[in-house]
């Protein structure tokens, strides 16, 4: 099923890597109220709070994965030391500490989807998409995944493309939306 | 046994009316169904009071562990200089469970004037909902019932003349199961990775940024108005005495027709799944096992799915748990070791990796369940692997890793026989193998 058997300790984090670049990044103007409003969520001196919305807002306005120097961006503005932002940003599934496609599919291959045949779901989307799930197409165009239950289990299989949901998936209609992504056509909205 | 319960709510007894997005889940369509209505009562009540009649109820949370929450809510101190806070769980990630989502998605409202409610009880001017990151569309559903309720004076600075003051705040999580775990979900909360806390101290001592915290998972929140307005004897009446209430089912897996159903607490699973989710797909005879709270509970077998009912202390006498009600069916199609070695993967994904027994030991156990689940293996490493689950069990800071365990006991309890017969099959092939090399 996987080729992760032979993996030794595997955990949270255990395997991510970081890397290294020298740039300076700057926020553009449009996320900076949004960044502000945030913030103010939180309780003076509890800024770090903010660190995961901010991360978040670093991947998608800038390239979808958060090189060294995007993080300490996020660091310098939430006044935390570099280390804990790639703590953080290793820690947590959805971000992407080395670069990633233009959109993210991520298919559930946990319990309740794997019983209504995810699995054929997803060898339907690698035909499609010509690529195998943990990697990156090599026009950058999808990064395709297998994914942990994402709580949509009574209309399983599903998946996620980018910020969207779609259920109640069949073989056919997960191919019709990969052909979508192909074409430039990205569902910007969940389907049933 | 028990005897049998009624299998339906009348729609006036759902607490969710809308589960199913058939409705308006705006604050229109909310009011409409009598939301918000009696709150200001609810707000002039005393906080004792309330959780007096919490504690009559019986209302167990609905998150997994199943805590009385008249009681948990009772731990927290009257506010005093530091603020106290109301933390609501929204970090649904256990495998099979989907109805929070629901909640958010379809009937927002009633966790906002949860959230109301408990923060008058708990003495807390503020609450933070902590949304899991995928959820995206449900976070911006629950964002615009909290405009909503702004605007229509239920939030902000002395509601309704009663002088209780509550904010909301949606945080978002970015994938991360074990922030579903309490204090893992505040250290998340606070900006850090995800790892649970050493307790004592209690949240309701040392919570969120030190100050006292509750943490309640959404369904339980959203359940607290209704109580308080229609009473302790309404709520009673369903279930049996300690299991009380209402309660949402989420039946996915081998069944004609998967749902998220509310009903009454203490049915039976066969009425649930026959009655409420299409039967199992070929038939009950069809039916091989079922999981019936969520991934970190133990498997029934299909002989004690016959009679079982649904609560807390009907499935812990039946060796497994309610958990958060989530209930995976697998018919005789499914492989059901290849499906356990999956939610072995899954635990080994999702250990935090802070305390030794689980880092190293969940891996373990899923490279070995990985290989006997196909029969690579021998009856030797069957007890072997038992033998390990129950030395990592109990060893940690969190239950994360028992409830990566149960499963295996479950599985090895209920389906030994199963696994020999791969180990037999595997043996005989590879014999034939060596014979025609
Ligand atoms: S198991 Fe796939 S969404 Fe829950």
């Amino acid at each position: 099923m996987s080729n992760e058997t032979k993996q030794q300790a595997s955990y949270r984090g255990s395997h991510v890597q970081i890397v290294d670049d020298e740039n300076t990044y700057v926020w553009p103007k449009k996320v900076q109220p949004e960044i502000k409003k945030l913030i103010a969520k939180y309780p003076k001196g509890r800024e770090a709070s903010a660190v995961i919305p901010l991360l978040k807002i670093a991947q998608n306005t800038f390239d979808g994965w958060l090189p060294t120097g995007l993080m300490n961006l996020v660091a310098e503005t939430l006044s935390m030391p570099p280390v804990r932002v790639y703590e953080v940003a290793s820690f947590y599934d959805m971000f992407y500490t080395k670069p990633v496609g233009k959109h993210i599919v991520r298919v559930c291959t946990n319990v309740s989807c794997m019983v209504r045949g995810c699995y054929k779901v997803l060898s339907e989307i690698e035909d499609e998409l010509g690529m195998k799930a943990g990697t990156t197409s090599e026009d950058g165009l999808v990064t395709l995944e297998e994914f942990e239950c994402l709580g949509a289990c009574c209309e399983a299989p599903m998946m996620m493309i980018d910020d969207h949901y779609h259920t109640s998936l069949t073989g056919d209609k997960a191919r019709e939306l990969m052909k979508r992504i192909k074409d430039g056509d990205a569902p910007a909205e969940a389907t049933k | 046994m028990a005897t049998k319960q009624p299998h339906t709510l009348k729609p006036e007894d759902k607490i969710f009316p809308n589960l199913d997005g058939s409705g308006d889940w705006t604050i229109k369509g909310y009011q409409k169904r009598g939301g918000y209505k009696g709150l200001e009562k609810i707000l002039k009540m005393k906080p004792a009071e309330i959780i007096d009649q919490l504690k009559a109820s019986a209302l167990r949370g609905r998150g997994g562990a199943g805590f009385p929450t008249g009681m948990k809510w009772s731990f927290m101190p009257p506010a005093g200089d530091k603020p106290n806070y109301l933390v609501v769980n929204a970090d649904e990630s256990e495998p099979g469970t989907c109805k929070d989502r629901d909640i958010l998605l379809y009937d927002p409202h009633t966790l906002v004037e949860g959230i109301i409610v408990g923060c008058h009880t708990l003495g807390a001017k503020a609450s933070y909902v902590y949304v899991r990151g995928e959820y995206v569309d449900e976070a911006d559903h629950l964002q615009q019932a909290i405009d909503e309720a702004y605007k229509a004076g239920f939030l902000g600075k002395n509601i309704m003349g009663t002088k209780v003051d509550v904010d909301i705040h949606v945080h978002m999580g970015a994938g991360a199961y074990i922030c579903g775990e309490e204090t893992a979900l505040l250290e998340s909360l606070e900006g850090k990775k995800g790892q649970p806390r050493m307790r004592p101290p209690f949240p309701a001592g040392f919570g969120l940024y030190g100050c006292p915290t509750t943490i309640n998972n959404v369904e339980t929140v959203a359940q607290v108005p209704p109580i308080l307005k229609k009473g302790v004897e309404w709520w009673t009446q369903f279930g049996r005495p300690n299991n009380h209430g209402t309660k949402i089912f989420s039946v996915s897996g081998a069944v004609n027709k998967p749902i998220n159903i509310e009903a009454p607490m203490s049915i039976s699973l066969k009425d649930l799944i026959e009655k409420h989710a299409g039967g199992v797909i070929g038939g009950w005879d069809n039916l091989l096992g079922v999981i019936p709270g969520g991934s970190s509970t133990p498997l029934l077998s299909a002989e004690q799915c016959e009679n079982v009912l649904m609560d807390f202390d009907a499935l812990r006498e039946e060796g497994t748990g309610l958990g958060t009600a989530a209930v995976i069916v697998m018919n005789k199609d499914t492989d059901i070791l290849r499906v356990m070695s999956r939610i072995s993967r899954f635990y080994k994904h999702e250990s935090c990796g802070q305390c030794t027994p689980c880092r190293e030991g969940v891996g373990w156990v899923w490279r070995l369940m990985d290989r006997l689940s196909q029969g690579d293996g021998t009856k030797e490493e069957l007890d072997q692997l038992f033998d390990v689950t129950k030395k990592i069990e109990g060893h940690t800071i969190c239950a994360f890793a028992d409830g990566a365990m149960w499963p295996v006991q479950g599985v090895l309890r209920h389906y030994r026989p199963l696994f020999e017969q791969r180990i037999k099959e595997h043996a005989a092939k590879k014999d034939i193998k060596v014979k025609s090399a």
